[in-house]
């Protein structure tokens, strides 16, 4: 698929990037290739995802599945139709909360249904009220954004996102800047979600435990210009829980995304003599 | 909701006498008064042309009971009131309009910037030939004072309004209407209510100055006739009464403010 070769095999797609490029050009500058020739598949029904080195066009990537930028060449599709801006059927979770300050949970939360009129009122509480029902928010329905903490704000946003039945739900480093503990209980959290819906994500994070938790597939991706350069299939057993991460395969897996990440972190910094050196990944990866 | 319930007025007074702050701010007044009328009475000799505090009190006691001083009141309360709403109904939409499109900001940004560096009290000679009345003319100086600084946070308020906000309203399916009713307009009123914060306290300024060059009337009048007259505890009661004026136009301003942002009085 890609010009590596060590690709996927393309599956029942539902979101497809075909060699997309974005470039950005400022005047005076050599232009910088946040995606080159990107391309990868988002298996319907499965938990994809992105992994990469800080910069490395991950959120470029992710602002063109949801139709906010558009690609200089190449071109993204959503089962077989081609993105031509945003759209309820993609759902974007951002890094930082974009909960709007100005209206409660259940406001918010209703936001998407009854903007496009999909459903009464009524009924797009209803439906908003079982989803945060079921990520304890209940008794903060009618409570502002900056009342909650920032696990709350997370789990406030995805079911404004899920609310609205998206077709994939493209997560960009959502858990990014919780503590530990929360960010742990939220991963589970997604992990029950995607398990009980089997629902289309992209999961983009720089953090491999993170993925290697979450996925079915990892993608890593090259630092600039952006390109997938190697796929893993996470073959942990499902349900998943933290168990996992004791487990002898987790941590043949990990070293292998290591691996290949690393050597992308050593190229984003510059040349470091330690990653010249052969096999220096694979001892780091399996010591601790 | 969180919203607390207002709290019976016993309580309220109760609590503010009971609180270590507002104590310190009364000794702070007490102390500012104490201080004027120990310099004046003597220890310190450039004071000697400045009245009294106790001297201000008998002039205020007389100004009290004076229909002038509060004809003073109203008329540059008024000029105040019609020229900072004025400033409001046409700045807010101009600095909306120009931070939500850009061919708009284009074409009225340049004469924007153009005149706002001239300095309100510059508009008083152009003011009194253009408008028919004295009034109008005080009124329209004072809608300067507040116009382009409303016009600038606004315009501010919009450029940082954080583009997720927008982005996430787009993928749930609004229009764009719809992202500015419901997304734009909300997440301006803050830098609005810091438009008007501002705003308010240049009207005071301005209206004031544009008392005393053009006006027949109000607080700056009074004051400039006191200096006239060589009254100096009226010009002290004049300066009292302005910064009272402003501290409780602020307050309105503030109380307004906050009735606009509910999700802002949740602590």
């Amino acid at each position: 698929m890609n010009g590596n070769g060590n690709a996927c095999k393309v599956g029942s797609a539902q979101v497809e990037v075909r060699n997309v490029t974005r470039v950005f050009r400022i005047p005076g500058q050599p232009p910088v290739f946040a995606l080159k020739d990107c391309t990868l598949t988002v298996e319907q029904g499965k938990l994809t995802v992105l992994v990469g080195p800080s910069g490395c066009g991950k959120t470029t990537l992710a602002s063109i599945l949801a139709g906010y930028d558009t690609p200089d060449a190449g071109q993204a599709t959503i089962n077989g139709q081609a993105i031509k801006g945003p759209g309820p059927d993609r759902m974007m979770v951002f890094q930082e909360t974009a909960l709007w300050p100005w209206m409660t949970v259940m406001k918010n939360t209703t936001f998407g249904p009854t903007m496009s009129r999909r459903l009464a009122r009524g009924e797009a509480e209803g439906r908003a009220m079982g989803l945060l029902n079921k990520v304890g928010l209940q008794d903060f329905k009618d409570k502002y954004p900056a009342q909650l903490s920032g696990g709350m704000q997370r789990r406030a946003e995805l079911c404004r996102a899920l609310v609205n039945d998206p077709a994939v739900m493209i997560l960009d480093e959502p858990f990014r800047g919780l503590d530990v503990m929360t960010r742990e209980l939220m991963q589970e959290y997604l992990v029950k979600l995607y398990e009980d819906t089997g629902m289309t994500m992209l999961f983009i994070t720089a953090e491999i435990e993170e993925a290697l938790f979450l996925a079915d597939r990892i993608l890593v991706m090259t630092n600039l210009p952006g390109t997938v350069k190697k796929c893993v299939e996470v073959d942990l057993p499902r349900p998943r829980d933290f168990k996992v991460l004791a487990s002898q395969r987790y941590l043949e897996i990990r070293s292998e995304v290591m691996e290949a990440l690393y050597e992308e972190g050593a190229k984003s910094f510059g040349k470091l003599d330690v990653f010249d050196f052969p096999g220096a990944c694979a001892p780091a990866a399996t010591q601790d | 909701m969180a919203v607390k319930r207002k709290a019976s007025l016993a309580t309220r007074i109760n609590k503010r006498l009971t609180n270590k702050s507002f104590w310190r701010g009364v000794t702070a007044v007490a102390g500012f008064f104490a201080l004027w009328q120990v310099s004046c009475m003597g220890a310190l000799p450039f004071m000697s042309a400045i009245p009294t505090p106790v001297e201000v009190a008998h002039a205020f006691w007389k100004f009290v009971f004076d229909p002038k001083y509060w004809a003073g009141w109203r008329d540059s309360s008024l000029r105040v009131f019609y020229g900072f709403v004025a400033a409001q109904i046409l700045g807010i939409p101009l600095g909306l309009g120009m931070g939500w499109n850009r061919n708009f900001k284009n074409l009225t940004f340049p004469v924007f910037e153009l005149l706002r560096p001239i300095p309100p009290l510059a508009w008083v000679p152009v003011s009194i030939l253009f408008w028919p009345t004295n009034e109008l003319s005080i009124a329209f100086i004072t809608f300067i004072g507040a116009f382009f600084t409303i016009v600038v946070n606004v315009l501010g308020g919009v450029g940082s309004i954080k583009k997720e906000l927008v982005y996430s309203a787009v993928s749930f399916g609004a229009s764009p209407s719809q992202v500015f009713w419901r997304v734009v307009l909300p997440a301006t009123i803050p830098s609005i209510a810091t438009g008007m914060m501002v705003g308010i306290g240049i009207t005071w300024n301005v209206v004031i100055a544009a008392e005393m060059i053009a006006g027949n009337t109000g607080l700056g009048r009074l004051t400039w006739e006191a200096y006239l007259a060589g009254y100096t505890p009226g010009i002290i009661v004049g300066m009292i009464s302005i910064g009272l004026a402003g501290y409780v136009s602020s307050g309105l301003v503030k109380w307004v403010s906050e009735l606009l942002m509910p999700w802002k009085r949740i602590f």
